[in-house]
């Protein structure tokens, strides 16, 4: 079932699904934490349907604020789906009009789960800090999407000036596949690591947030190549016996070549949104192996060895020298 | 909850990009291949290969992975590569990728033989070499028996014979063993006898496929993170606990392992003991397996069987009846089983637990074929309130709190209280807060089979039985088993119902009533 209320006021809709968990007979909320998803009328209805999926793992109710600033009267406009209908959790999709637009946490305020963490995601467009953000403040843990943005690279670089803990990019949580393998590749006996490179696609803030974490973690210079893609194409490693090579060019299937073994095979597939933010969702406390790597991408923190690689620097990296 | 795990981590320098604090990165098994004996069976088609497809599809099987069959049919390697992609496109709990199936397939390789055969382990061993140098296995493999208990130890015997029992150094070789571990405690003790004298027992996985690792670690959690239930986990406040696997279908396909076994060394033996043992043992140090173990192993050797076994005990075996709206045949017309078979399809003991937490506190366990529905459950019903306030008509709908945790269909937590009935007179009526865990979503929720073949391949010190539960399990059980055996012909009850009036007895003998699950 779905209702939609024109007009309507934060405890309108919540008195709505209070009334309908009676009418169900459900006697309790069985959800275990609320997802605020803050997105433009472009971007909700993807946004929408990957949380309804990842609500399948984690019960939630997903609250959706689509801010339509402008000149109209300040006005609330909801559509409720019930618990059942898209899935396990209950669903709000909300339009705020005029001046509401800038006050959206006061009509998400009263309709948040009691006690539930909340996740607070921005699917598009995110504001500067999202701690400081009204939305924002209300949430654990605050998840980007960099990759959304005209200019990852850039908006990668506002997310580490504006990081606070909880924060995390959904380029990250893209790079899981990747650094498992890679953790996974040393767990065998391999020696130092004396230096690598990452291979992607331009402009790839996932591939640069790899880079970056390999930088941190092993303690040497990893060469940024750009390639055709899809995503990042290869992660080299090298050591004294030979390089370690993880190869990955059709987006689907890796290739693992150590010195001295056979060639390896494993599937390693570009996940959908709907499986990161479910990723997300797992763990609401901060991610902190993420904040020192964000951290490390504006040089915040101690210089990195040599930022930019040796050699042949990518447009974007370029690009990143002049927005700063 | 892991017990520091890989095995080759230990004497070279730790991996610099694992990071305690990064808790994306799963646990991927290292290099490894795994060979599976008795691959024609329904397991192997239903459970393993599926759950096998399932790991390599969510990343977490090592790249180069080889899976071995061996079996008494003349295939080639592409006729077993065939089914295995049939089985894997009709189970598996992932969606069918074409390029994970694709890697999948390089690693497959067929053995045909018997289990007598000196000629096939012969080839198995060279196929096993063949992978370690193509493929990379590195000498890492682990042997799945799924095959009937009687071939055990043939197929251990030929492991050892043919030297695949011995890992070349820096490499593991582990064995996996299904239930039943044994019919009884001499039965078992041979079997640990013979598993022993090959592998040593960290690489012996004895698996119980009704009892996930994911309800283990349910129940450790509920248990041990809140402050809410421990307080009220004992004698005081217990009145009983009622411990129940129901089934609704019948034996199926599965006479000839049936007739002779019965309900109680089926079900009863490992899968209700262990519950019993989770729900009931103290606090662990810690969740490391070897931990756990010791509570169990402690709880389990303070299990007392009721002096009268015939007034605590109760056995039966379905007749015809309808079904869910189906009608089915008796047990004794199911096809293979002899007319007169004394083999029970239900069985119901009560046990009593000798610690100064349970002391007391009778312990109710029932298992049973076409039942009324399908369900596991573990139900702790609490006293009742030592005074009531109320007028004697307020609270004569009340009935005494339960704390039920349910295992199957849908893993959940319920709670039964008394509640007032809304409306000016005062009265209480029982009421139940529900609590279940999330949908299963395709990436995360895994089937028991995909966590045990993964804590297998990664080593991970099992959560599942070691020996020494398996032969306090038997003890437990024998004396019941003969006692029975010189009752004659169980009761009959009819199926679709819960079970022979007998059992009911045995509950009313103690005031108390089996809970409609």
């Amino acid at each position: 079932m779905i209702v939609d209320l024109t007009d309507t006021t934060a405890g309108a809709i919540g008195a709505a699904l209070v009334q309908a968990r009676h009418s169900a007979g459900v006697p309790a909320v069985g959800m275990v934490m609320t997802l605020v998803i803050v997105a433009e009328e472009r971007d909700h209805y993807d946004a929408l349907r990957a949380s309804l999926d990842a609500a399948r793992e984690h019960p939630a109710r997903v609250l959706v604020a689509i801010p339509r600033p402008g000149r109209s009267q300040p006005r609330l406009d909801a559509e409720i789906r019930f618990l059942g209908d898209s899935g396990p959790g209950e669903t709000v999709v909300m339009r705020m009009h005029g001046d509401l637009a800038a006050h959206a946490e006061s009509v998400l305020t009263p309709l948040l789960l009691p006690d539930a963490p909340v996740l607070a995601w921005w699917p598009g467009h995110a504001p500067e800090v999202l701690a400081h953000d009204p939305v924002g403040a209300l949430a654990q843990r605050r998840v980007t999407d960099s990759a959304a943005s005209d200019d990852p690279y850039a908006e990668l670089v506002r997310r580490s000036h504006g990081y606070q803990p909880g924060d995390t990019d959904l380029a990250w949580t893209r790079v899981t596949g990747w650094r498992t393998l890679l953790a996974a590749a040393l767990d065998q006996p391999t020696g130092p690591i004396l230096g690598g490179s990452v291979s992607c696609e331009p402009a790839s803030p996932s591939a640069e947030l790899l880079a970056v974490w390999l930088e941190i973690k092993l303690g040497v210079v990893i060469e940024r190549i750009d390639t055709n893609g899809p995503g990042i194409t290869a992660v080299t490693l090298t050591t004294a016996d030979g390089d370690l090579t993880i190869s990955r060019p059709d987006g689907r299937v890796a290739h693992l070549l150590r010195p001295g073994q056979p060639e390896r095979q494993v599937s390693l597939i570009r996940r959908e949104v709907a499986e990161t933010i479910a990723e997300e969702m797992r763990r609401l406390d901060p991610d902190e192996v993420y904040g020192q790597v964000i951290g490390r991408v504006t040089g915040t923190a101690e210089p990195v060895p040599n930022p930019f690689g040796t050699q042949d620097v990518g447009s974007q990296t370029t690009g990143v020298s002049d927005t700063e | 909850m892991s017990e520091g795990s890989t095995a080759e981590g230990s004497t070279t320098a730790p991996n610099p990009l694992r990071d305690p604090r990064d808790r994306r990165l799963p646990r991927v098994a290292g290099p490894c291949g795994m060979v599976i004996f008795g691959v024609t069976g329904d397991l192997a088609r239903k459970k393993l290969m599926p759950a096998i497809y399932d790991l390599s599809n969510r990343g977490l099987l090592p790249p180069g992975f080889a899976l071995v069959g061996f079996a008494r049919r003349t295939w080639a390697d592409e006729d077993f590569m065939q089914v295995v992609h049939d089985a894997v496109k009709e189970h598996s709990r992932t969606p069918f990728r074409e390029e994970v199936w694709a890697n999948l397939a390089y690693g497959i390789r067929f053995v045909p033989g018997d289990f007598s055969d000196d000629a096939a382990f012969a080839r198995l061993r060279e196929t096993i070499d063949e992978l370690d140098r193509d493929r990379g296995t590195l000498g890492n493999h682990a042997f799945y028996l799924s095959v009937p208990p009687k071939f055990f130890p043939d197929v251990i015997r030929q492991l050892k014979h043919h030297g695949l029992a011995e890992a070349p150094d820096g490499s593991w070789r582990r064995v996996v063993i299904e239930k039943p571990f044994g019919h009884d405690l001499k039965s078992a003790q041979e079997l640990n006898r013979v598993v022993g004298e090959v592998f040593e027992s960290g690489s012996v996985f004895r698996i119980d496929h009704y009892l996930g690792k994911e309800t283990v670690q349910n129940i450790l959690a509920m248990r041990f993170s809140n402050e809410l239930f421990e307080p009220i986990w004992n004698a005081n406040y217990v009145d009983h606990v009622q411990i129940t696997m129901a089934e609704d279908v019948g034996i199926g396909g599965r006479a000839g392992y049936y007739d002779g076994i019965g309900a109680a060394r089926d079900v009863i033996q490992n899968h209700l003991l262990q519950l019993l043992a989770l729900t009931a043992m103290e606090e662990p140090v810690s969740f490391a397996a070897a931990s756990v173990r010791i509570e169990k192993e402690k709880v389990l050797s303070a299990v007392r069987l009721p002096a009268d076994l015939g007034d605590a005990s109760a056995r039966g075996q379905y007749a015809a009846g309808w079904q869910g709206g189906v009608p089915v045949v008796g047990y004794l017309d199911e096809e293979g089983i002899s007319p007169d078979s004394t083999t029970e399809t239900y069985a119901a003991l009560q046990l009593d637990i000798d610690t100064r937490r349970w002391a007391g506190v009778p312990w109710f366990l029932r298992t049973g074929k076409r039942l009324g529905r399908r369900v596991t459950e573990v139900a702790v019903v609490f006293k009742r309130a030592p005074h009531l306030p109320f007028e004697q008509t307020a609270t004569a709908e009340l009935g005494q709190n339960a704390l039920v945790i349910r295992v199957q269909p849908d893993e959940g937590l319920a709670l039964r209280f008394g509640s007032k009935v809304p409306g000016t007179a005062m009265e209480v009526r029982d009421v139940t807060m529900d609590f279940a865990y999330g949908e299963t979503f395709t990436e995360s929720s895994p089937e028991a089979y995909e966590r045990l073949i993964l804590d297998v391949l990664i080593g991970e010190a099992p959560l599942f039985p070691r020996h020494e539960e398996v032969e306090l399990a038997w003890q437990i059980l024998d004396p019941v088993e003969e006692f029975w055996a010189g009752q004659g012909q169980p009761e009959p009850y009819a199926a679709g119902t819960w079970g022979p009036p007998s059992a009911n007895g045995m509950m009313a003998r103690t005031n108390r009533t089996w809970r409609r699950p």
